[in-house]
């Protein structure tokens, strides 16, 4: 075992790389529950997301084309979830359900010809000046687009929620969708358009795995990345900024587990992989035990049916 | 202007009729799936839903392949349904059914070669009871601290897989087996082997105490204050309060049949048709035991046809891919549009569509 092969640098780097996906997943999650709709399929967005954004910029070349596609994708099966739930008024935990099980099965039946395949190169930004500083450059200023639009997202979100008037009607509509509906507000537009924002989220962070992460197209490659966003989201305590750290925090957890495994660590690298999913678990368990404060916080109205039948 | 109007009952025929009209959608819309892979979409339905059952090539293969395949379906998904009914949301059924099969493949291998025959017993005893413990983690978590157990459930399933890849590498490895991972066949260790019971059948242990399980759980619900208390509790959680019912309780039941369910139909499951510990010997049963829950109602004779219904496309599936070339991943996605289409149609079942002149709200 050499811990000293561990660069401390390179870990804060592939930190921010590791908690890009899960960021963005969660943003979205967050932005939809917060409208007070709970869809438990962000994992099959984002393995759709992933093979979508895969497929599409291994045919053109381009991956930012690749990322345009994984959003559409995201969102279009964001948008049956929306349609079922909002319009169908069916089982909001059910239908996620069914989302996760169909966009797994989805992205294994599009990604059969493109397993084995390289995408193209995807390159960091080049920052001039900033990229250069002494330990700042390497861990913040030498990332991909992709990375800065997860945390402009983050800001934008908070912004949205907490500063603008649409943001302050869809918390409402969380809040107590019947009392918003009565003020006239239209809670089912509001929640489909947060639906499908949450959708071409989920997308981006699978495209980033399969782009950028691994980057290879594998079935399954999300592997529970989208549970874990939703946990995140809890976590959170529905906070946009508490977000980004808690998806600092897993993504570090993930890091230091790959590196630990590189360092030959004398555990079988299979109980380390365990690691972030326990680490969820005991999160997760933690925050519900101060005496329920994260019950709290949650949108009044999550995952309840809204039927206007006055 | 259609509008959709709360029915004060829910339509009795339309409960039936949903999962029903959910299959027909499917296997048009699993028609235009194949199509646009370039598969004659008749041939390909035909090869999944009907050549397993009637043609005279495959049927002697495959109809006992529907039992082996139905029986876990069966157990882990009326496990689930207890708890679904009362919304406790047991979505880990794949760990605790890979919990129960360790369990049980590990006291086997832990007494090889021992020739007793209360191996077997002891196995099944020890599968249950891998599946119990581990889906009694959601439930203290969810009863103690009130986590939600949806997530923590899920999240076992990945350490679940991980763990079982570290016994197929280490501890579980076959001694004989020239370094290659997998731990020795229980196939071939006589005491241990779940073997047909009938030959050309397909019937084993794990069919009869599926069959079993169907007629204890209908019992369970319909005749029982346990069945009683679980619809409650999903129908009207605050009159069950009140009326008694500890929900905490309920909580740990639930999550506990659901787990010592899943961990037998693992248990079944290792010491016969898998035979073997491997890295990954799970093919999904616990995740498609939910699509059979749901499609089945979550009523124990509904998913018995459920779980029949969905062997079926698993076989079919496996024909249709050596047959037609058709994709083993399309069946998975044929298997989650099912879902999709019955959520979407049950619609039906609690509201009815009102044609309403002018605007409407």
């Amino acid at each position: 075992m050499d811990l000293s092969a561990i660069d401390p640098l390179v870990l804060l780097a592939s930190l921010m790389v590791a908690a890009t996906p899960i960021m963005l997943a969660g943003i979205g999650e967050l932005v939809v529950e917060k409208s007070g709709v709970l869809n438990l399929g962000v994992e099959g967005m984002m393995i759709t997301g992933a093979i979508c954004g895969f497929a599409i910029a291994v045919e053109t070349g381009s991956p930012a084309l690749g990322f345009l596609a994984a959003a559409a994708g995201g969102a279009v099966l964001a948008l049956v979830f929306g349609i079922l739930t909002q319009f169908l008024l069916s089982n909001q935990v059910a239908t996620g359900l069914a989302l996760t099980l169909f966009g797994l099965g989805l992205s294994a039946l599009i990604g059969q010809s493109y397993i084995g395949i390289k995408p193209p190169h995807f390159d960091p930004l080049d920052i001039p000046l900033l990229k250069d500083l002494p330990v700042l450059g390497p861990v913040l200023f030498r990332h991909d687009v992709i990375v800065y639009l997860a945390l402009g997202l983050v800001v934008a979100v908070w912004w949205f929620l907490n500063r603008s008037r649409a943001g302050l009607v869809l918390r409402a509509i969380g809040e107590n969708h019947d009392a918003a509906h009565a003020l006239g507000y239209k809670v089912m537009r509001m929640r489909m358009l947060a639906i499908v924002f949450g959708g071409a989220l989920a997308g981006l962070g699978g495209a980033y795995i399969s782009l950028v992460r691994v980057p290879q197209w594998t079935e399954g490659m999300t592997a529970g990345a989208g549970w874990i966003a939703l946990a995140l989201v809890v976590f959170a305590s529905w906070r946009p900024l508490r977000l980004a750290l808690g998806a600092w925090l897993f993504g570090g957890i993930t890091v230091l587990q790959l590196n630990l495994q590189a360092a030959g660590v004398a555990i079988p690298i299979q109980y380390l992989s365990m690691s972030p999913y326990i680490a969820t678990i005991l999160v997760l368990a933690f925050l519900s035990s101060r005496s329920g404060r994260a019950a709290l916080d949650a949108p009044a109205s999550l995952g309840k049916p809204f039927h206007a039948s006055s | 202007m259609v509008t959709l109007e709360k029915r004060p009952e829910p339509s009795e025929p339309w409960r039936w009729l949903a999962p029903l009209l959910a299959v027909a959608l499917t296997l048009v819309a699993g028609g235009v799936m194949f199509a646009l892979l370039g598969k004659d979409p008749v041939a390909a339905i035909r090869m999944i839903f009907w050549d397993p059952l009637f043609n005279e090539t495959f049927a002697a293969y495959a109809r006992p392949q529907l039992l082996v395949k139905a029986a876990p379906l069966i157990l882990i998904a009326l496990g689930l349904s207890f708890g679904f009914r009362a919304n406790i949301w047991n979505i880990g059924a794949e760990g605790q059914y890979i919990m129960g099969a360790l369990a049980a493949a590990g006291v086997a291998l832990a007494l090889y070669p021992l020739d007793a025959w209360w191996l077997f017993p002891l196995m099944i005893v020890a599968g249950a009871l891998g599946g119990f413990l581990w889906a009694m983690i959601p439930a203290f978590l969810r009863t103690r601290f009130g986590t939600n157990e949806i997530l923590v459930s899920l999240m076992l399933v990945y350490v679940a897989e991980a763990f079982q890849a570290a016994m197929a590498l280490g501890p579980m490895r076959n001694p004989e087996g020239h370094g290659f991972p997998g731990s020795r066949n229980l196939q071939d260790y006589p005491a241990a082997h779940n073997a047909e019971l009938v030959a050309g059948t397909g019937m084993h242990w794990g069919v009869v105490t599926a069959f079993l399980a169907v007629v204890i759980g209908y019992i369970a619900l319909n005749r029982h204050l346990f069945g009683f208390q679980v619809r409650l509790t999903g129908q009207a959680p605050r009159a069950a309060r009140f009326a008694g019912v500890d929900a905490d309780r309920l909580v740990v039941i639930c999550l506990g049949i659901s787990g010592a369910l899943a961990g037998l139909a693992g248990m079944f499951e290792i010491s016969g048709p898998s035979g073997q510990v491997s890295i990954d010997f799970n093919i999904g049963y616990g995740f498609t035991a939910i699509i059979v829950a749901f499609l089945g109602r979550l009523h124990p004779i509904g998913i018995l046809l459920a779980g029949l219904l969905m062997a079926l496309s698993y076989i079919g599936g496996e024909l249709a891919q050596f047959g037609l070339g058709v994709p083993a991943a399309a069946i998975k996605a044929l298997q989650g549009m099912l879902l999709f289409f019955l959520l979407g149609v049950d619609v039906f079942t609690n509201y009815r569509l009102r044609w309403k002149p002018g605007r409407a709200g």
